[in-house]
């Protein structure tokens, strides 16, 4: 069974675009740790069936390829940190060697 | 006292004319205004908004124009749900203050049908929780007992109803989120089938689980609400083109010849002595009436813990990818680069639980794990599916508790662990995508509800209210109300 490392916490937490501190991350690694142990009884599951993917049998759902109104980008931008004219505006996406 | 009325009761008498909508509104008002700072349920009261659907209401009643079947009821709506320009938080403090350019379809639908948008409820941090204690922004009190919690994630939905600061609540449920609030606070709670009600402008926690349901004080209420919102939605790639029963209509009382499955999985150790007698009392009652009691194993109950600890972090983890401080919800100051604004915004606007399960649901997705957690999980899912396909051959609906114990003490469950298994009897429901109902059946010594779950086959809501309402007649807490708040 994983006993989770300080390293891979870190690993983890920047795959899933989260900042934690220091104290978050080794109480993390502790609580997760706990939890996964928990994960164990699955593995010795004999699981010979197909996965489950909804609960209810689905169709791929289509509809007509008709344009239809859309929110308007000043609604949309209502509620952006961040705005310019009828833009999101965004940190840069490379930063610069100086800020290093 | 018409805060205490039914819905149905208050619909008829807002058409007869014996109630104004206003009138029926401002009792709430009142009665939140006095009792809510001890409470803690609402996140937002809409007064403003509520009065002129209220006059609307009674504008229609006067101009004799049709009156929806949910006219002048005021409900409250748990803090998933998205409504236009009124705050919507999910109880995070990543999405303080943000006003929903639109409202979802179930909003849609109760106004449509006439009811009164009264305000918005606690519940945990994006329904991720099972007291309201990880809501961002208050605690909610049980009001049976204020030193103990309401149950979650639909806390405040659960308590608002119970305490008569609301004729009614939509709460949301994932793996036990409307039953087991409504078992701690004493009131009735359906999870419908998956597919049932549209998850159009619902804050997304875990996608193929997900339901929206009501928080009732009678099962007859529940069966209008649920009728309200139920039905297919284009904008719902996963919702069911099925017509919609006249709940209200499958409480006959007439239960003879229903055939009632007892799991021996639910009745094992770990359950409290005073939930297992009420439980069988509910089990028994339903027999007294014509029912047949007959035993069943669902074998594998025990995974379903595990396997939604797997499913719902995973989905969750990349549901809530959406929330990187750009489009909407909060943003990190002096952010160095893009980096560095996705990681401070959501590192500073997520709280502790929801930071546990993405990183959990992010563990398990990883490249090389998939196979190993996801797939595995899933397969599991589809073992406890195929459990409940053969109790279907042989029995109606599935009798359980709702919860192993009644409502438990604000901070008695400190371990993530500990807090996950207080969802344990109402996981299997969610995973196999069945309809459940919590119904209350009783009080323990200390005066604390207790609830039993009735689980049905796919789209057989009307026989789940059937029984329910037969217990509620039986058992049920009849005119006993909290007395925590005064």
């Amino acid at each position: 069974m994983p006993i989770l490392q300080r390293k891979e916490v870190e690993e983890i937490a920047s795959l899933a675009r989260l900042h934690l501190e220091s104290e978050e991350i080794e109480k993390m690694r502790v609580e997760l740790g706990a939890i996964l142990d928990h994960f164990t009884a699955l593995a010795a599951v004999d699981t010979d069936v197909a996965p489950m993917t909804h609960a209810v049998p689905l169709d791929l759902r289509l509809r007509a390829d008709v344009a239809e109104p859309s929110l308007p980008a000043e609604v949309a931008l209502l509620a952006a940190p961040a705005k310019t004219a009828e833009y999101f505006v965004v940190p840069a996406i490379i930063s610069s060697a100086a800020d290093e | 006292m018409s805060e205490w009325l039914p819905a149905q009761d208050t619909v008829r008498r807002i058409v007869q004319g014996e109630l104004t909508a206003s009138g029926a509104l401002e009792a709430y008002l009142a009665r939140i205004g006095k009792l809510d700072g001890q409470l803690g349920a609402y996140l937002a009261v809409d007064a403003e908004g509520a009065r002129a659907q209220a006059a609307e209401i009674d504008r229609k009643r006067k101009a004799n124009e049709p009156l929806g079947p949910l006219s002048g009821v005021p409900i409250a709506l748990k803090d998933v749900l998205v409504t236009k320009h009124l705050a919507t938080t999910a109880a995070s403090k990543i999405l303080d203050g943000w006003k929903p350019p639109y409202d979802g379809t179930v909003v849609k639908r109760l106004r449509a049908a006439g009811a009164v948008i009264i305000g918005k409820v606690n519940c945990d941090e994006f329904a991720m929780g099972s007291s309201t204690e990880n809501s961002a922004y208050k605690k909610t009190k049980n009001p049976w007992d204020t030193s103990r919690v309401p149950g979650g994630s639909s806390g405040g939905s659960s308590a608002a109803v119970a305490a008569g600061l609301c004729t009614a609540s939509l709460g949301t449920d994932t793996g036990g989120s409307i039953r087991q609030p409504a078992a701690f606070c004493g009131v009735v709670g359906i999870k419908p089938t998956y597919g049932r009600v549209s998850r159009w402008g619902v804050v997304a926690f875990a996608s193929s689980l997900d339901q929206v349901g009501p928080l009732t004080r009678t099962v007859g209420d529940a069966a209008l609400l649920l009728e309200a919102i139920c039905g297919h939605d284009p904008r719902d790639s996963t919702s069911l083109d099925q017509p919609v029963p006249k709940f209200a209509e499958a409480l006959t009382g007439d239960i003879k010849g229903l055939r009632v499955g007892i799991p021996g999985e639910y009745f094992a150790g770990g359950i409290d002595d005073e939930v297992r007698s009420a439980v069988q009392r509910a089990a028994a009652s339903l027999q007294e009436r014509g029912a047949e009691l007959i035993d069943i194993s669902l074998p594998h109950t025990e995974l379903a813990l595990p396997a939604y600890y797997v499913v719902a972090p995973a989905e969750a983890s990349s549901n809530l990818a959406r929330y990187d401080g750009i489009r909407f919800g909060r943003a990190a100051q002096g952010a160095r680069d893009l980096l560095d604004l996705y990681q401070r915004s959501r590192g500073e606007g997520f709280g502790p639980e929801v930071k546990r399960r993405i990183m959990l649901g992010t563990y398990a997705l990883r490249s090389g794990y998939y196979d190993a957690y996801y797939k595995k999980a899933q397969q599991v899912r589809a073992l406890i599916k195929r459990d409940f396909d053969k109790a279907w051959q042989h029995v109606d609906v599935v009798l359980t508790p709702t919860t192993p114990t009644a409502a438990f003490r604000f901070g008695a469950k400190s371990k993530p662990v500990d807090m996950y298994l207080a969802d344990i009897f109402t996981l299997a429901c969610n995973l196999a995508g069945l309809p459940g109902i919590s119904v209350p059946c009783g009080l323990t010594v200390e005066s604390l509800p207790i609830g039993v779950q009735l689980m049905g086959k796919p789209l057989d809501e009307a026989t789940l209210l059937r029984a329910a309402h037969v217990i509620e007649k039986a058992v049920g807490l009849g005119e006993k109300r909290p007395k925590g708040i005064s």
